[in-house]
């Protein structure tokens, strides 16, 4: 029987030398004359174990990690193929404490999976859901979603199934399905990682809502740092187009869809929504004044869904397992699983999806085993740049969108930066300020001109010019942006910037010159 | 992306020729003026200014637009960049990792800051906020290749790699 190897070709992977280990072990094989054959997944996001090979056996998978190309040959040795002892052996991979303790919904098949078969998308479950949907109605599908609880995977937590209804209620011919993956929030990697891992998912999930709202034309709008994921995406809707999964006839059904991939330009202020929609018209991409709600007029002034990567990826598993059965999983209002990003200086760093409600602390620490350079946490950065630092004396905050908003701060995109004692907040708050300046579309005042003035008040406080009275100025300023802003990145910039003042007023107070001077 | 040496402009005739071939590639698209810029940069390996114009015209949109819209957006240089392009993160998780130090280590190697290219056209560095690989900072990305967790020795063979 042909042995299978699988290695990732996650991004992630590719960074920690996957290429290299996979040419590696193709050597192998054929210097030793083997029966086996190397299928390419995503990455199963335990990064510290990347490049993580595994081995199918007769009793499952057998994983080892992390492997360099110099260990491939000892693996062989060692009886790679027949699951030998190694030094590198992990064993079962999904009995690795990191992986054990998840609940994947979403995730289910990533780093399982070879991306790009339909086949295999097929055996471990996918399209169950595409099928009920087209078995029901479009209201039946709506209402599903609905009662499911999902909400916004983003960042701003709106309740999808809302969203879906209010453009299913409009009665023009043409509407679209739009899918931002333009995910520019640091310490954040999801929807690359299920672009590139289970790219059918997405395509599965935007289908879903192209039947529920009566749309026929979907987009995927990736940022351009993300290759990778684009490469995968177009491949994945090349073989979705082939298999009539796509098309005038979506599963030989009377509905179509069919989507294309857009690709981003480096404006991290794409990720909004409407300069999303104004980008992909081809437009510079500034932000629009709400209302209209793009959900009534939105790309090209047509009824427009426009959802985050996983909120898409999670509606197959809600339609194949039902509302009640995702719905199950979270706590308050926050229902379902969320894909949390633990990254920065953490010793495990990865994807670990689980049910709303673990406290931050269990998350960073228990987790994410604390620091990678084995010094205390000072800090986390939770919900990309636009988030709030929390201090560890805030870790018994429970992840849910509710509990963080009462502590001034947000989940966002649920990724986690983490930061040791070394960090310095004083430039953390001004590099919040610096990147909202870089980053602003300039449509409004408070964002554009807001920012600039943060970075010089900031510099002034570190330089020890009237402190007092320019800590005072900064939160003035953040305050107007917060309240003045037309959208989340001048809004949200106070977030970080004052929760490094509240939190942790030592770094802002009188410092030595060579500190305050980098 | 295609590389270009800097200061090797194309020739008018071939720019007009080659600009519409890219407009003719994505102009049935719906929304084809992104698709179109992207298709010049890697055609040229930056956006011609007089590009522009044509562009305008086969989409029917004001100069200014075309200008407007191909100026607002990080990724379109106005200039071709160095043989190698070199992109460091400097977002919030590699920051926690030291990617400010990182930077600087490259900087001194080169001779150059962000957004500049050195003076034999061999490599143009800029600075990239996050790669999505925030759980193996810090990162880069070399010509389109991704690389985490860049210590010393990394570095070392970067700057041995963009000088050929």
């Amino acid at each position: 029987m042909t042995a299978t190897i699988y290695i990732p070709k996650d991004s992630g992977a590719l960074a920690l030398g996957a290429d290299k280990v996979a040419a590696a072990v193709e050597r192998e094989i054929v210097a030793r004359g083997l029966d086996a054959k190397i299928v390419r997944t995503g990455s199963r996001g335990m990064y510290w174990l990347e490049p993580m090979v595994e081995v199918g056996t007769a009793k499952g998978r057998v994983a080892f990690g992390p492997v360099k190309a110099k260990d491939v040959a000892s693996l062989f040795d060692a009886g790679l193929v027949d699951s030998g002892k190694h030094w590198l052996s992990l064993g079962d991979p999904e009995k690795i404490p990191f992986f054990a303790r998840q609940t994947r919904l979403t995730f289910a098949r990533c780093g399982v999976t070879d991306p790009l078969s339909l086949a295999d998308y097929e055996a471990h479950g996918g399209l169950a859901g595409l099928r009920k949907a087209l078995a029901t109605t479009p209201a039946d599908i709506v209402r599903t979603v609905t009662e499911s609880g999902l909400r916004g995977r983003g960042g701003a937590g709106f309740p999808t199934g809302v969203k879906w209804k209010t453009v299913a209620d409009q009665t023009d011919s043409r509407k679209y399905i739009v899918c931002n993956a333009d995910e520019g929030d640091s310490a954040t990697f999801a929807d690359r990682m299920i672009m590139e891992g289970d790219p059918f998912v997405l395509i599965e999930g935007m289908a879903i809502a192209g039947v529920a709202t009566g749309a026929t034309k979907g987009f995927v709008y990736i940022r351009s740092e993300y290759p990778h994921a684009i490469a995968a995406m177009n491949a994945a809707i090349d073989v979705a187009r082939k298999a009539k999964l796509l098309g005038p006839a979506i599963l030989g059904s009377p509905n179509a869809f069919d989507m294309e991939v857009r690709v981003g330009a480096g404006a991290y202020v794409c990720g909004e929504e409407t300069s999303l929609l104004n980008s992909l018209e081809g437009k510079r991409g500034v932000v629009r004044a709400k209302p209209p709600l793009p959900a009534i007029q939105g790309l090209f002034g047509k009824p427009t869904v426009i959802n985050n990567v996983i909120s898409l990826a999670s509606v197959p598993v809600i339609l194949d397992r039902g509302a009640a059965f995702y719905k199950d999983f979270g706590m308050g209002r926050s229902r379902g699983t969320i894909p949390i990003q633990i990254a920065g200086n953490v010793k495990h760093g990865g994807l670990f999806e689980a049910a709303f409600g673990m406290t931050l602390g269990e998350i960073v620490n228990k987790i994410g085993g604390g620091a990678a350079t084995g010094r205390p946490v000072k800090a986390v950065q939770v919900g990309g740049p636009l988030g709030a630092y929390f201090p560890p004396s805030l870790f018994d905050t429970p992840f849910d969108y509710e509990a963080f908003a009462a502590r001034d701060g947000l989940i966002g995109h649920a990724g986690i930066a983490v930061f040791d004692d070394s960090a310095d907040m004083l430039k953390q708050a001004r590099f919040a300020m610096e990147f909202c300046a870089i980053e602003s579309c300039g449509k409004c005042t408070p964002c554009r001109i807001g920012s600039t003035r943060g970075v010089e008040t900031i510099d002034k406080i570190g330089a020890g010019v009237e402190r007092e009275k320019n800590l005072a100025l900064v939160t003035d300023l953040c305050n107007t942006m917060k309240f003045g802003s037309l959208c989340a990145l001048g809004g949200f910039t106070p977030y970080p910037v004052m929760s490094a003042i509240n939190h942790f007023p030592e770094d802002f107070g009188p410092r030595d010159v060579a500190t305050a001077a980098e | 992306m295609t590389m270009q040496q800097p200061g090797a402009g194309p020739e008018p005739h071939d720019l007009t020729a080659r600009t519409g071939a890219v407009i003719e590639q994505h102009s049935r698209l719906e929304g084809p003026l992104l698709p179109i810029l992207h298709g010049l940069q890697a055609e040229f390996g930056f956006v011609p200014r007089q590009s522009l114009p044509i562009v305008a015209e086969a989409l029917n949109i004001s100069q200014a637009d075309a200008h407007g819209v191909a100026s607002f957006y990080h990724d379109f240089r106005a200039a071709p960049a160095g043989r190698h392009v070199l992109k460091l993160c400097q977002a919030e998780a590699c920051q926690s990792m030291g990617s400010d130090k990182v930077a600087a280590m490259v900087k001194q190697a080169l001779g150059i800051g962000f957004g500049e290219t050195t003076k034999d056209g061999s490599v143009t560095l800029e600075a990239v906020y996050c790669l999505g690989l925030c759980a193996c900072a810090p990162s880069a990305m070399l010509d389109g290749e991704v690389i985490g967790r860049i210590d010393a020795e990394a570095i070392e063979d970067i700057v041995a790699e963009v000088r050929t």
